[in-house]
């Protein structure tokens, strides 16, 4: 069932939610968490399918805040709050609600979310677009003990990389980096297959996807070994070539779904490695509250230290600094125009 | 796996464990159990990217199939039966590695091939000569499927290698047929190479047990005598025996359920905290909880078997279990088992355990229910607690899958009146909807060489020891009581608790 409610407050909301409940005949709820979107309407209705998919594992209250943008100085003055509270069938397995802001209200949304998160369950906070750059110090996502960002959805991936590196917070995390997740367990699970030492690794992929980055900086990490990123056409991510001291292994990737593993002395298989939608990925997501320290050391490691010529020459490594964001930028600029659209897609399609 | 990669982090728990290199035979891949369950298994497995890049599944039956026949067969019970939406490129990843094998069980040229299959899997496919043998075959082939794994060289681990034989219930039909069959599975495989598969212990319910129980302050301070009265277990199947009649006759209810699903259940219920949560600890609990079992001095008293009657069920006419086609008229086989057994430690002295299994009962399900005694004394007048029942916790296994807890409550009113509630807990609610399947737990675990959610010999023959006793009563003394299909068994079974002064729950 729907409820529409105009020009409301939160305590409004709450009556509309127990009154829903009530009429539906489920006053048990067995919600584990608390999502919060923060979106823009272009963006609103993908990011809530995605979320509502993801419900179907991770039943919970959603909150999608929509900042609406005022026109004119009369709209900013007057702020307003809708609602549209969705339970039952039309919610999945939770409780949905849309919350529209305009005016003023728009810089105070966490008074708004505040009286509407679940008790004592714990609190998500997702931005489909636009994240601020410092999520842990944003008033709502202050409020959450898990902070959900996309650099793949941004203009310039590599310095928003930089940024979050910057302004991490335990709790942080990034879709791209989600995005990346099967490729890590099979690189890893190639690895278990031989008693190799990695000595160089080069990450190939698509431009202005910072999942290549991730993933470079990751390895770099792990491997304490130069890790080279260079660019192809796509889709996201190509390919991975680990140097080792018994040969190549190689993960490889043309077509989006289907990955070739190829080990020098083993026989090449074919894995499945698909790219995922942004449902799957929230899910994934969701299924972990804590702190990812592994993601933290990764986006640590600093990307301008990747495409460094070997270990221990750090004396240039001011020098490496500038010529891949660098050039990334310039690039960027370039083409900005046309790109602009794709870019602001969240979905990894 | 080798230790030090490098990739590898504990504290990066987004990687999940993937199986290493190895691959799975499966023996008598026509029947039910391998279309329906292993094969959509397998698939979700290789979905969820929890299978190794080259894994592979050989195929080993009479039928006279070509390997893209054997593959047809697989791609049909996947997309049937398997859980997450079918996949065109994991169905690539995985059709690599298929392969059949044709052959009887005494057909030494079939296992020769079988080993040329494997050898050849090893160099295309790169499984590292790492497989796992699953038996699905019924129980008279087991010794000959294991005699010609050995014969042929097929059990042999060379170093850094793996070989495992996978098993099905029955274990055995009682304690010294259970201890020739491990004696011909140990003769070939090492004990720590054997698993046997009792599906309820890959379900999430049931290892959810031993989390509500310790990973909680709550619950465990009461789990003992001096709050627990008694404890129920049932698995209730709405079925009849279908068409397993060769199977069933002879079996019958206690030795096909209790020795196995509702025994495991008792042992995850009563067992003390293991120590930690590897299989040497958890086994080492169970043991010791089921070597502490003792059956009533009077069996005749405190044991009840039956077999359905003519009736309905759910709306539909059932025949009688005497009446059912292949089945003996003048058989004895028990289709119910009610018995009740105590625990002789500490814990539990002087607790009831009832544990009941039954085909044609009212519906399928399958709980635990922990009912406390009364409070020993009630300020409220017996008026107002008369509707009042024994507080419960009951662990939903299948389906519905959850806990629910039962206690008091006040009536809103005027008056001080106070009946049960409960509050409940229930899986498809909380947590995903797609819960993993047991088998797909149990296949990664068996690959992975984790045997925590497999009983172990001494188990199953503990278990034996506590049901052979009631067999042979059984066999000695009077016919199986009727009860009318569809209802909640025999009235001997109701009235055996209410001599001790309770009530069956109703599940």
């Amino acid at each position: 069932m729907k409820t529409d409610l105009t020009d409301t407050t939160a305590s409004k909301i709450n009556k509309a939610l127990v009154l829903g409940r009530r009429a539906i005949g489920t006053p048990a709820i067995g919600m584990v968490l608390t999502l919060v979107i923060v979106t823009d309407e272009e963006n609103a209705y993908d990011a809530l399918k995605a979320a509502s998919d993801a419900a179907h594992e991770h039943p919970s209250r959603t909150l999608v805040v929509i900042r609406r943008i005022s026109r004119s100085p009369r709209d900013r003055t007057r702020s307003r709050l809708d609602a549209e509270v969705r339970l039952g069938a039309d919610a999945g397995t939770g409780e949905t609600i849309v919350l529209r802001l305009y005016g003023d209200v728009v810089d105070h949304a966490q008074s708004v979310v505040l009286p509407l998160l679940l008790p004592d369950a714990p609190v998500v906070v997702w931005w489909p677009v636009n994240a601020p750059l410092d999520p842990a110090r944003d008033p709502l996502g202050a409020l959450a003990q898990r902070r959900v960002t996309d650099t793949y959805a941004c203009e310039e991936p590599i310095r928003e990389l930089v940024a979050r590196a910057d302004a991490y917070a335990p709790g942080d995390t990034d879709l791209s980096w989600t995005r990346i997740t099967p490729w890590r367990s099979m690189l890893a699970a190639a690895l278990d297959q031989v008693d190799c030492q990695v000595q160089a690794v080069e990450v190939e992929g698509e431009e202005f996807n910072p999942s290549c980055e991730l993933l470079a900086m990751w390895l770099a990490d792990r491997l304490d070994v130069p890790v080279k990123r260079s660019a192809s056409s796509g889709p996201g991510l190509t390919a991975v070539r680990m140097d080792t001291d018994c040969g190549p292994v190689v993960l490889d990737r043309a077509d989006g779904s289907l990955a070739n593993l190829s080990i020098q002395g083993q026989p090449s298989r074919a894995v499945a490695l698909k790219r995922r939608d942004t449902a799957e990925l929230i899910a994934e997501e969701l299924r972990r509250l804590d702190p990812d320290d592994t993601y933290a050391s990764a986006l640590r490691y600093g990307v301008d230290r990747l495409n460094s010529p070997a270990k221990g020459e750090s004396g240039d490594r001011g020098g490496a600094v500038a010529a891949p964001v660098g050039t990334v930028a310039k690039a960027r600029a370039k083409d900005a125009a046309q790109e602009k659209t794709p870019v602001r897609k969240a979905a990894a399609k | 796996m080798s230790s030090s990669n490098p990739l590898r982090d504990p504290a990066d728990r987004r990687l999940p464990r993937i199986a290493g290199p190895s691959g799975l035979v499966i023996f008598g891949v026509t029947g039910d159990l391998s279309r329906k369950k292993l094969m959509p298994a397998v698939y979700d497995l290789a979905n969820r990217g929890l299978l190794p890049p080259g894994f592979s599944l050989v195929g080993f039956a009479r039928r006279d199939w070509e390997h893209e026949d054997f593959a047809q067969v697989v791609h049909d019970a996947v997309k049937e039966h398997s859980r997450t939406p079918f996949r065109e490129e994991v169905w690539q990843q995985l059709i690599q590695g298929m392969r059949f094998v044709q052959g009887t069980f005494d057909d030494d040229e079939a296992f020769e091939r079988l080993r040329g299959t494997i050898e050849e899997l090893d160099k295309a496919q790169g499984t590292g000569g790492n497989f796992a043998f699953y038996l699905s075959v019924p129980p008279k082939s087991f010794p000959v499927v294991i005699q010609q794994l050995k014969k042929h060289g097929l059990a042999d681990q060379s170093s850094g290698s793996w070989r495992r034989a996978v098993i099905e219930k029955p274990f055995g039909h009682d304690l010294k047929s259970a201890e020739e069959l491990n004696a011909i599975v140990h003769e070939v495989f090492g004990s720590d190479q054997v698993f046997r598969i009792d599906h309820y212990l890959g379900k999430e319910t049931v290892q959810n047990i031993l989390a509500l129980r310790f990973a909680n302050t709550m619950f465990e301070p009461i789990w003992n005598r001096s709050y627990v009265d008694h404890v129920q277990i049932t698995m209730a199947e709405d079925i009849g025996i279908g068409g397993r009649a060769g199977y069933y006759d002879g079996i019958g209810a206690a030795r096909d359920v209790i020795q196995n699903h509702l025994l495991q259940l008792l042992a995850l219920t009563a067992m003390e905290e293991p120590a930690s949560f590897d299989a040497d600890a958890l086994a080492a609990e169970k043991t010791k909880v089921l070597g502490a079992v003792r059956l009533p001095k009077d069996l005749g008293r405190d044991t009840v078997h039956a077999q359905y009657a003519a009736g309905w069920q759910g709306g539909e006419k059932a025949v009688g279990y005497l009446e059912e086609e292949g089945i003996d008229p003048k058989s004895k086989t028990d289709t119910y088992a009610a018995i009740k057994v105590g625990i002789d430690n500490r814990r539990w002295a002087g607790v009831p355990f009832y544990l009941r299994t039954g085909k044609r009962l009212g519906r399928r399900v399958t709980e635990i229910a922990v009912v406390f005694q009364r409070a020993p004394h009630s300020p409220f007048d017996t008026t107002a607690t008369e509707e009042l029942g024994s507080n419960a916790i009951v662990i939903r296994v299948q389906p519905d899958e959850g806990v629910t807890v039962r206690f008091g409550s006040k009536v809103p009113g005027t008056s001080m009146e106070i009946r049960d509630v409960s509050m409940d807990f229930a899986y498809g609610e909380s947590f995903t909807e797609s819960s993993p399947e047991a088998y797909e737990r149990l296949i990664l675990d068996v690959l992975l060489g984790d045997a925590n959610l497999f009983p172990r010999t001494e188990e199953v023959e503990l278990s034996w020891k506590i049901l052979d006793p009631i067999e042979v009563y059984w066999d000695q003394h009077g016919t199986p009581a009727q009860y009318p299909a569809g209802t909640w068994g025999p009235v001997e079974a109701d009235d055996m608790l209410e001599r001790d002064g309770r009530s069956w729950r109703r599940p």
